[in-house]
This record gives C-alpha cells, structure tokens and sequence, in this order.
C-alpha cells in the first residue's frame, strides 16, 4: 500500500545547528489528491518543501516523492515532480513560446512532443496573440497560468505550487483552481502552499505546520468540526497562535 | 492635509498604468487601495512619494504639491514599498539607526511610536536585516518608515505572502497608529483586509471602480446572493456553469456564491435541476456578499 502513495514522509527533521526547522513531520500524500500545505511564515514550510523537491537533505527521517528516495534519488525526484512557486516560474525575458521550449527541454521532451504541447497548451490558455511576447509583459495572472501548465508539461505524477495565487486578482485566483482540479481530475497530485484560508477549503485534505511540526491534518471539514470553527481561516488563527 | 488626488494620468509607453485617477484621503484617515498585481497600485505609491512623476493631474500629500514642494513631501511621509528594500548586511538597529539619522532625528526620540511594533524584533536587534524572516522583515521595515513620526503613511501590499496570523497583527498595528493621528493610505490584494479600512476604492488595469465605505460598497451588490452547496464541488460549479439562469458564480471556500439572471429564484427548481445533474448534499441559503464578491462583479 505504501508504495502508492505519492509522497511518503516518516519522521523527516531538518536541524539548522540546534535549531529544528522541520521536527519529526509524518504524513502521506495520495495519487491525484490536492493536498494543503499550510503554516504560519517561519513555520518550516519552505524547509520541508525543499527536501520534498530534492534540493535539502534531511537530518534524519525518511521520505520517498514520485517513488523515488529524498537522500540517494534526488535527482529522479527532479526529473518526475512539476515545481511552480510565485517568486520563480518563468524567465520574463523569454518569450512564452520560448518558455515553453526551454523547460520542455530541461524536461527532456522531444522537439516534437514539445511542439505539440505548445500547440495544446497556447489554444487551451487562450494565449495565441500572445506566443511571441515576453513573458515579462504578460499580466501576473496569466503567468501563473502559463507558469502551471508549464510545470505539467513532462506530465509528472505529482506537482508543488509554492503560494500560486499570491497577489493574483479574485478572478483569475479562482480559474487557476479550476485548473487545479482539472489536473487533480486528470490524475496528477496537487502539493499547494497559500496564505488564502478559503483555498485551504478547495484542498482534500490540508495540514498546518507549527514551529516545525504537523499540528493538524485532515479534511477541511473534519478540521473545522474539531475545532469548532466556522472557517478554516478560524483553524488556522486558533492553531497558529498556539 | 491628508492626500488629494486630481485626474492622475500616467503611461508607460503603450501601457496606461494610471487612468484619470482622483479621490482624497481625510486627515487620520486609514484608507485602503484595494486591487490586484498590475491595478496600478504602486505607480500611484511611487507618484504621491515623489519617485514618479504623473504625466497629467495634480496631487497633493500633507498639503504640499507634489511637483513643487517634494523636498517637504519627503520629510513628512514614510514610505514602505511593497519589495523589501532596507539594507540587508546592516543589521535590525543599524537600520533603524540610519533612517532616523538621515530624517535628523534619533531612536529616542520617537521610540514611543515605534515601541510597539519595535519590541517584537528588538531580541534580534544584531542580526543583519538579510537573514530575518518574512514577518520580521515587514516589521523593521515598518519601524523605519514610522521612525521620524510621517504625517502620512504610505504601505504598498505591506502584508502580501504574509500569514494570516501575521496580517492580522499588521492590521490590529495599523489601527493604533491610526489614533497617533497618521494618515494612512494602504494597498492589499487581500479583500478580507479592505473590511478594516475606514474607506477603500476598488482598483484595477489603472482605473478606480468605487470608492466608498466598506460596508456601502457592499450595500451595493446588485443582486440577491447565494451560497450553494453540494457533495461534489467540481460538479456543482460544473452544472451551475451550464445552467440557463446562472447570472455569475464563484467559489468560496466550502460554497459557492450564486447569483441569477432572473429577480427572484426560485430554490426547489434549483434544487431539481442540481439534482438531475447527479449532485447530491445540495444546500441553498441566502447570504451576505463581501467586498471580493463586488470587485468580481464590477470587475467583470
């Protein structure tokens, strides 16, 4: 059973010195569910994440991505997750159809198979004026957009979503969920960051890190009937302030 | 003496940033730009703190023109950009230290109205500025724009990528300097955050889409709102999406909000037709709209 998770975590910690960013976290992540990942800033999210996406070694504890171990396969795990993050997606002095070759490539598709992903995914974002204007000129929301389906290009089992939405209008905060499910839907894992509570409620299942540990995890629901909320942005507030 | 903003125009190249922009801001007033990434929101920051200059209009902060009288705009306004930008290899104290030194003032002097604030990060007060946290970060820099006592206050997406713990804090914060007598003028692209301003205006692709209290602007929704919900999320905004009467719906959180294009909905027919969709758990009730709910409806 083990194995199919997508992400296996068992007693993963992170030590800067003594200081224990990530303590002890277990959990475990299922094929094509959208999984939240939430925490206060400096609540050991971005450390864990790290180790997840294979660019941090943990102190100690196990963990396996995509089937691959975090310690001797870090490299398989790079080749196999998609990874968006709200600071770094897309270069914007390329433009967007040549985006889509250069990380179709890092990604090791063929040329033709990145011709005719670029194909689907300019019809599918609506994109078609756009292919030969710097990504840099596009607005934020489309990027995003652009910069999700760009890390489904190689079709990998599972993707990480670094605060997608952060900043981005109501709007097109909301399509970009509907992307999401449509992949979930699709079969691919969902691993998100957001500081959005009423995303955290789009979420499967949602945890929430305090000082390097897992405080909480479970559905959204079954999070707000355990602490008596209304709202998972009241979960998170009554959680987070410990 | 607060802000007056008259006909603000401003391009760059072909992109108009800033269209025809005016409103005022009241002395001691906390008012809030509400908009997304690219509303035009730091171009107007960037104008009223004199680092850019509008193409058309005029405006005025703490009563000096910006054109003419910047050097005095200068010395009575604080200014916290929306990207980090205090030194990162000095530390927490040495910042501070260097923008009261260069407003002629010192730490002591005006220490009462940053104590607040201050304390929370005076325990890593020799830790260079570079290695702090998100949350620390936004408070020194808030420190440093506060430390020779503004007029008026000026904080671009202060709480961006920040926790809710943390925004809330920020807020609760911004509240007590607003009884010290600063006026503050704050943008978010959180619409939950605009609740607490005393007054917004709804911002996007450069254009003001209303200004008024938070509360007026919700009086304001056109039409009769609804919270949906049912056991299958995908397929509930999926059938609601197909059906004839659907005026607009989005979802939040656990519900999705709908509005219809008829004036009065009947709920069982509703129902009825979710139903013949394959949904199941379906709950209708009547609620209350929010601010984000009329940005999406004006924005659309």
């Amino acid at each position: 059973m083990k194995d199919k998770n997508v992400i296996q975590v068992e007693d993963l910690s992170k030590l800067f010195g003594d200081f224990a960013a990530v303590n002890n976290i277990s959990f475990h992540v299922k094929p094509g569910e959208i999984f939240g990942f939430l925490g206060a800033n400096g609540a050991g999210k971005t450390t864990a994440m790290k180790m997840l996406i294979g660019i941090s070694s943990p102190t100690s504890g196990k963990a396996t991505v995509a089937g691959f171990d975090v310690y001797k396969e870090a490299e398989s795990i790079k080749k196999n997750i998609g990874y968006m993050s709200q600071k770094f997606a897309l270069y914007d002095d390329l433009t967007v159809k040549e985006n889509i070759t250069f990380f179709g490539g890092i990604y090791g598709l063929s040329k033709k198979q990145i011709e005719q992903k670029r194909c689907e995914l300019v019809e599918e974002l609506g994109l078609q004026e756009v292919t030969n204007s710097l990504v840099a000129s596009l607005p934020l929301g489309w990027k995003q957009k652009l910069a999700f389906s760009v890390s489904l290009l190689h079709e990998p089992k599972i993707v990480f979503l670094d605060e997608p939405t952060g900043g981005v209008d109501p709007i097109t905060r909301r399509q970009f969920w509907e992307m999401i499910y449509k992949a979930a839907h699709n079969g691919t894992t969902i691993f998100v960051t957001t500081h959005y509570m009423d995303e955290a409620e789009y979420c499967d299942r949602v945890s929430i890190m305090v000082n390097g540990k897992i405080e909480a995890l479970d559905t959204p629901k079954k999070l707000k009937e355990h602490y008596k909320t209304d709202t998972m942005n009241d979960v998170f507030l009554k959680l987070a302030r410990g | 003496m607060g802000i007056s903003v008259f006909n603000i125009t401003k391009s760059y190249g072909e992109v108009t940033a800033l269209s025809d922009i005016s409103f005022d801001v009241k002395p001691g007033e906390l008012f809030g730009l509400i908009g997304p990434d690219g509303a035009g929101k730091t171009s107007l920051f960037r104008i009223l703190t004199t680092l850019l200059i509008a193409d058309k209009g005029q405006a005025t902060v703490a009563g000096y023109d910006v054109l003419k009288e910047y050097k005095s705009i200068r010395n009575s306004v604080g200014y916290m950009p929306g990207r980090f930008s205090l030194y990162q290899d000095l530390t927490v104290e040495e910042n501070l230290n260097f923008f009261a030194t260069i407003f002629g003032t010192t730490i002591e002097e005006n220490y009462d109205l940053v104590k607040d604030i201050y304390v929370q990060i005076e325990p890593f007060k020799t830790r260079r500025a570079g290695k702090l946290s998100g949350g620390m970060k936004q408070k020194l820099a808030l420190s440093c724009a506060l430390i020779h006592k503004p007029k008026v206050l000026f904080l671009d997406e202060p709480t961006t990528g920040v926790d809710p713990v943390s925004r809330k804090e920020f807020w609760e914060m911004l509240k007590r300097l607003q009884k010290k007598d600063i006026t503050i003028l704050v943008s978010t692209p959180y619409m939950d955050e605009a609740a607490l301003c005393d007054r917004i205006a709804l911002i996007q692709d450069g254009e003001i889409l209303q200004i008024d209290t938070p509360n007026a602007i919700v009086s304001h929704f056109p039409k009769p709102l609804y919270n949906i919900s049912a056991n299958d999320m995908h397929g509930l905004i999926e059938s609601l999406t197909n059906h004839e009467h659907t005026y607009s719906i989005f979802p939040f959180g656990e519900f999705v909000h709908y509005t219809d294009k008829r004036d009065l909905i009947d709920r069982e027919d509703l129902k009825d037709y979710l139903e013949s969709q394959g949904l199941s758990d379906i709950h209708i009730e009547k609620t209350q709209p929010t601010i984000e709910d009329t940005f999406m409806e004006l924005a659309k």
